[in-house]
């Protein structure tokens, strides 16, 4: 019971961390369910932004300022980590390729097979290659 | 001709999955199973075999067994993203507080990137100082990134401009007459965007250009021309965007960006990549022209991440610049 108690005052103190990893779990769900390829990806996308909603909870820090140097002050006790913004930028940036790969690729499916169904395709190739 | 209405190919394409089941749904006794079909051949293989057992094993499996599978798919499926949530969730809960000021990762490397800021590479915001001059070299393989995304998906949507007359998909059974439906003149978004087509772009050069003082940078300010170049394009078609944005201009600013930003992380890494206080004049901290070579650098990366943006929606749009 105090385990219990423990672990969900923990829980409730990093909710950014909490809401981020239920938003990943709902990615991987979307990913697993779905049959549909455009949606797959979307699940993707979901789980990307989870990551990039983890990393910017990392790098803040309760009081402190976003990391632009006002007035000349260096104090970093002044401002919150920047470290873990540069990471989201970086994500970001793959996250939108990937992506743009990804549906480039669903298109040329679609075009093939004229349909957006992964099993079907995947019964449609198998019949091909019989 | 309800069937051809460019709504309901667009909800037959979005909403594939919805009525899949219809038309996938296999015959349940051989009595149903339309024999002439050649898709039911293996079916019907299946049953005339000599071996009863086995035909009606492998019937079983065909029949029912696939949905058997489905659910039991779908309930394993349910699980394993509950157990991963827990897991993850357990993990949270003995993670160090969030927004402490004595969590690990707050370290002697985030200090340093924020007090020496202003001294070492002349900017303001540490973001900017931090990617583009401490980790210049990491963003530099971002723009690559980029670059291989946009020439991967060239390679994988391109349609010969002689053939494009229907947007990308030429078979106009399927999307191809898309383009006919969608209204030409809409005044509403055409005033629209005679409106914020401009500001687009002001606000996107002022964002890379002031991305060393305060937030913002090439990637965001990119983003916002990339975003001005597709409304315009939107809005008054593709012919008004290729007079002053072709493809080569954008093979053309596209490459001079990578080269002008390889070059300058050249010149970085050659003077030892440890700051720019050395070799290049840095400015006033908080002007435009500071920061020395990240103002470059966001230019090139502003205009490469737009060029991207561009690419992508032109060549799903209609299969090329």
């Amino acid at each position: 019971m105090v385990q219990l108690r423990e672990f969900l005052t923990n829980l409730f103190a990093n909710y950014y961390e909490a809401a981020a990893m239920i938003l990943f779990g709902i990615g991987f769900t979307s990913l697993l369910m779905h049959r549909n390829l455009v949606k797959k990806i979307i699940g993707f996308n979901f789980m990307d932004s989870a990551i990039y909603l983890f990393l910017a909870a990392k790098g803040y820090i309760t009081g402190r300022l976003a990391p632009i140097i006002t007035d000349g002050n260096t104090d970093p006790r002044l401002y919150v980590n920047p470290i873990p913004t540069g990471l989201v930028l970086t994500g970001i940036v793959v996250s939108v390729s990937v992506t743009a790969f990804s549906l480039a690729l669903t298109c040329r499916l679609y075009d093939k097979y004229h349909t957006l169904d992964i099993d079907e395709i995947t019964y449609l190739a198998r019949k091909e290659r019989d | 001709m309800k069937n051809n209405s460019f709504r309901e190919k667009l909800r037959r394409f979005v909403d594939y999955g919805s009525f899949r089941e219809e038309e996938l749904k296999l015959p349940r006794s051989p009595e149903t199973l339309d024999t002439d079909n050649p898709e039911n051949r293996w079916l019907t293989t299946v049953q005339n075999s000599e071996k009863p057992v086995r035909a009606r094993l492998a019937k079983w499996f065909t029949h029912r067994g696939v949905q058997v599978f489905d659910n039991l798919y779908r309930v394993a499926a349910v699980f394993i993203c509950l157990t991963l949530i827990s897991l993850l969730l357990s993990v949270v809960s003995f993670l160090p507080r969030f927004g402490g000021a004595d969590n690990p990762a707050v370290n002697e490397v985030e200090e340093r990137y924020v007090s020496k800021a202003i001294e070492e590479t002349g900017t303001t915001n540490a973001v900017a100082g931090m990617i583009s001059a401490y980790r210049g070299f990491d963003t530099l393989g971002e723009a690559h990134v980029l670059f291989v995304a946009a020439c991967s998906v060239i390679a994988l949507l391109r349609v010969d401009p002689s053939e494009r007359k229907h947007g990308r998909l030429v078979d106009p059974e399927l999307l191809g007459e898309d383009m006919d439906y969608e209204p030409n003149s809409d005044l509403i978004l055409r005033k629209a965007a005679k409106l914020l087509v401009p500001l687009a772009f002001i606000f996107g050069l002022y964002v890379i250009l002031n991305g060393t003082s305060s937030p913002g940078g090439g990637f965001s300010g990119g983003a916002l021309i990339g975003a001005g170049l597709i409304l315009n394009s939107v809005a008054f078609g593709f012919q008004r965007t290729e007079r002053f944005f072709g493809d080569e201009m954008y093979h053309l600013v596209k490459t001079a960006c990578l080269t002008v930003y390889a070059l300058l992380m050249a010149y970085f890494i050659y003077m030892g990549a440890n700051g720019f206080d050395d070799h290049v004049w840095l400015g006033v901290p908080g002007n435009i022209i500071s920061g020395g070579l990240i103002l470059p650098i966001n230019v090139a990366v502003g205009f490469e991440v737009a060029c991207t943006m561009y690419c992508f929606y032109a060549l799903f749009r209609k299969g090329g610049l």
